[in-house]
C-alpha cells in the first residue's frame, strides 16, 4: 500500500471513530440522566444559588462541612 | 477576631475591574486613532514631526491589539474569575491568607508587565510576531503572572465547598491551560546577546522557528489566542452571568458540556485557515478549512444554549439593558462564528485574505461579543462588589445603542471595503494585466475608512459612558441591601 492509501484509510477510520466518540458521549449524558445515575441539569443551579451560606448543590464532604476541602467520603 | 459572618472577598476582583475599564479606554482610544490615521494619514503626525516616531500607525498598531487583548480582555477575565470563582465554588478568598496574597501579587506583577509592555512597544522594541510582540524578559514575567493565576485557580478549587465544578470553571481552567501551552511554545526564542557573547541589545532575541514552521507555530498560537482569549473565557462569563442576572438556570447543562468538549477538540486544528495558499502543506490548509467549518457546531451549541436560557423570559430583554448587552453579545458570537468559517473556505479566503473584511470580522467578534460581554459582567458585578445600585439605567441604555450603532458601522463598512478591495486586486483585462493599481483601491476605500473611524469613535464614546457609570456606581449611587442582589441587578433611573 502506498502512503496515500494508508492516509485515506487512516482518515476514514479516524473520522468514524470520532463520530462514535461524539455520539457515545451524548448517549452517556442522556442515559446517566434516565438511569438516575446523575442529574446533570441540577448543576445549572450552582450559578443561581451561589451565596456563601446557600446549601451547595453537592456538598464536598457529606459529614463535615467545617473541614473545608476534605476528601469526599 | 470579630464574628462577622463569612462573606465573599472581592478585593482582587475590584482591582482587575479598574484595569479593565482603564485599559479598555486606552486600547480603544488607540484603535480610534489608528482608524482615523487610515482614513486621514495626516493624523500620523498629530503631535508633530518630532514625535512622529511614537504616533505613527505602525508603532501604535501593536499597542492597540495588545492593550485590548492583554489589557482590557485579560483584566476582564481576571476580574470575573476572582468574582465568579468564589461564588460557584462557594468559598471566600477571605478564608485563605495565602490565596489573598497570591491574588495581590498577581495584580501587582500584572501592572508591572503592563508598564513594561506599553513602554517597550512605544519604544519600538518588538519580536515582530503578531500578539506575541513582547521580548523575552517580559515573556518570563508573563509566565510568572500566569503561574500565579494557575495557583490561585487550583488553590480556590482545592478549598471549595461545592463538589461539582460549574461549567464556567471548566472554561476558566481551559483558558489557563490553553494559553499556557500556546504562549510558551510560540515565544520560544534565543536571547541574541547571551548566545553571541555580547552582541546587540540584552533584551533582543530571535525566534526558535523560522520560515514555514514559524508561520505554522505563529498561527497555531494566533488563532488559538482567539480561542482561549476571546472565546473560552467569554463563554465562561456568559454561562454564569446570563443565568444569574435573568434568574433562569442554563437551558441545557448537558449541551454545555458537549459544546465544551467539542470546542476544545475542534479549535486547536483550525489555525491553518490563516495560512491558506501559503507554503504550508496543502493537507494542513484543507484541515484548517474543514475544522473551521466544523467549529460552527460547538460555538452555536453554547450560543443557542444561552438564547434558549431566555425561553419564556424575553420580556427581560426589553426591560433590562444588562440582559440586552448579553443577548446582543451571544447573537454577535453566533454571527462571527458563522462569518469566520465562511472566510476559512478556500475560495472565499482567496478573495478575503489581506483585505479589510478580516478586520471587520475581528471587530464584530470583539466589539459585539467580547467587549459587550465583559461590560455586562462588570455591570452585574458592580452592585454586588460596591453594595450600591447601578448608577443609571438610562445611561446604560444610551451606551448600548451608541455602541451597537458603532459596531454596525464598523463591520458593514469593512465588509464593503474588504470585498471591494479583494475584487479590485484580482480584476484583470483579457491579457491578464491587472486592472487597478494599489492607489486606486486606496481612493475607493477612503469613505469606508471614514465610516469605520466614526463607528469606532461612537464605540469609544460608549466606553466613556461605561466608565462614568461605573465610577458613579462605585462612589455615589444608592446603597442597596443584600436582598436586592439576588437576581436582576438593581439600577437607578
Ligand atoms: C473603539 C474600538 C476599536 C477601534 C476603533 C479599533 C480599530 C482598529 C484598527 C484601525 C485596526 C487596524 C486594522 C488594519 O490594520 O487595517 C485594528 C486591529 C485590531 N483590533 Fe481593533 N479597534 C477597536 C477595538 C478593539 C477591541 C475591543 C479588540 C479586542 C478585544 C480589538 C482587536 C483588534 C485586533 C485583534 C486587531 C488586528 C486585526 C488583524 O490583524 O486582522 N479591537 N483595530
Amino acid at each position: 500500500m502506498d502512503i496515500a492509501t494508508i492516509q485515506a484509510y487512516a482518515y476514514f477510520f479516524f473520522t468514524a471513530f470520532l463520530v462514535v466518540v461524539l455520539y457515545a458521549y451524548i448517549y452517556h449524558l442522556y442515559s446517566s440522566q434516565w438511569k438516575g445515575k446523575r442529574d446533570y441539569e441540577k448543576y445549572g443551579n450552582i450559578a443561581l444559588h451561589d451565596e456563601i451560606d446557600d446549601q451547595p448543590v453537592e456538598q464536598i464532604s457529606k459529614n463535615d462541612d467545617k473541614k473545608v476541602g476534605g476528601k469526599n467520603e | 477576631m470579630d464574628n462577622r459572618p463569612l462573606e465573599y472577598d472581592y478585593t482582587i476582583a475590584k482591582m482587575f475591574m479598574l484595569t479593565t475599564v482603564l485599559l479598555g479606554i486606552v486600547g480603544m482610544l488607540v484603535g480610534v486613532i489608528l482608524a482615523w490615521q487610515l482614513a486621514f494619514p495626516g493624523v500620523n503626525l498629530m503631535l508633530g514631526e518630532g514625535l512622529a516616531e511614537y504616533t505613527n500607525f505602525s508603532r501604535l498598531r501593536p499597542l492597540h491589539t495588545d492593550a485590548v487583548i492583554f489589557g482590557f480582555t485579560l483584566s476582564g477575565i481576571w476580574a470575573t474569575w476572582y468574582y465568579v470563582g468564589q461564588r460557584v465554588l462557594k468559598v471566600s478568598m477571605a478564608e485563605s491568607k495565602f490565596l489573598m496574597f497570591l491574588g495581590k501579587l498577581h495584580f501587582a506583577l500584572y501592572l508591572l508587565v503592563v508598564v513594561a509592555v506599553v513602554g517597550s512597544l512605544l519604544m519600538g522594541i518588538t519580536t515582530s510576531k503578531e500578539y506575541a510582540e513582547f521580548e523575552w524578559p517580559i515573556d518570563i514575567a508573563v509566565v510568572v503572572v500566569w503561574v500565579i493565576w494557575g495557583m490561585s485557580i487550583f488553590g480556590l478549587i482545592g478549598i471549595r465547598r461545592e463538589k461539582s465544578l460549574y461549567i464556567s470553571i471548566w472554561y476558566y481552567i481551559a483558558t489557563f491551560l490553553g494559553i499556557a501551552m500556546l504562549y510558551l511554545f510560540n515565544n520560544m526564542a534565543i536571547p541574541t546577546y547571551f548566545a553571541s557573547g555580547g552582541i546587540g541589545a540584552w533584551y533582543h532575541s530571535v525566534s526558535m522557528y523560522s520560515g514555514t514552521n514559524d508561520a505554522l507555530v505563529q498561527w497555531w498560537y494566533g488563532h488559538n489566542a482567539v480561542a482561549f482569549g476571546f472565546t473560552v473565557p467569554i463563554v465562561a462569563m456568559i454561562y454564569y452571568f446570563l443565568p444569574k442576572e435573568s434568574g433562569q438556570a442554563v437551558y441545557s447543562y448537558k449541551l454545555s458540556l458537549l459544546a465544551f468538549w467539542g470546542l476544545m477538540f475542534v479549535y486547536l486544528w483550525a489555525g491553518g485557515h490563516h495560512l491558506l495558499f501559503s507554503t504550508v502543506p496543502d493537507w494542513m490548509q484543507t484541515m484548517g478549512s474543514v475544522f473551521s467549518v466544523v467549529l460552527i457546531l460547538p460555538s452555536w451549541g453554547s450560543a443557542i444554549n444561552m438564547l434558549l436560557t431566555m425561553k419564556g423570559e424575553w420580556q427581560q430583554v426589553a426591560a433590562s439593558p444588562l440582559i440586552k448587552f448579553m443577548i446582543l453579545a451571544s447573537t454577535f458570537y453566533m454571527f462571527s462564528t458563522l462569518e469566520g468559517p465562511i472566510q476559512a473556505i478556500k475560495s472565499v479566503n482567496a478573495l478575503a485574505h489581506f483585505t479589510d473584511w478580516i478586520v471587520g470580522h475581528v471587530h464584530d467578534g470583539v466589539l459585539g461579543w467580547v467587549a459587550f460581554m465583559i461590560m455586562a459582567a462588570l455591570f452585574h458585578m458592580a452592585p454586588r462588589v460596591f453594595k450600591r445600585e447601578i448608577y443609571s439605567k438610562s445611561l446604560m441604555n444610551t451606551q448600548f445603542w451608541i455602541q451597537t450603532l458603532g459596531v454596525v458601522l464598523y463591520f458593514t463598512s469593512m465588509w464593503i471595503a474588504g470585498i471591494t478591495q479583494g475584487m479590485m486586486w484580482r480584476a484583470h483585462d483579457e491579457f491578464g494585466n491587472l486592472a487597478y493599481s494599489f492607489i486606486d483601491t486606496v481612493t475607493v476605500l477612503h469613505p469606508y475608512y471614514t465610516i469605520r473611524a466614526v463607528g469606532g469613535t461612537l464605540y469609544l464614546i460608549g466606553m466613556f459612558l461605561f466608565a462614568y457609570n461605573m465610577y458613579k456606581t462605585m462612589t455615589s449611587a444608592r446603597r442597596v441591601d443584600e436582598s436586592e442582589l439576588q437576581t436582576a441587578s438593581p439600577m437607578g433611573a
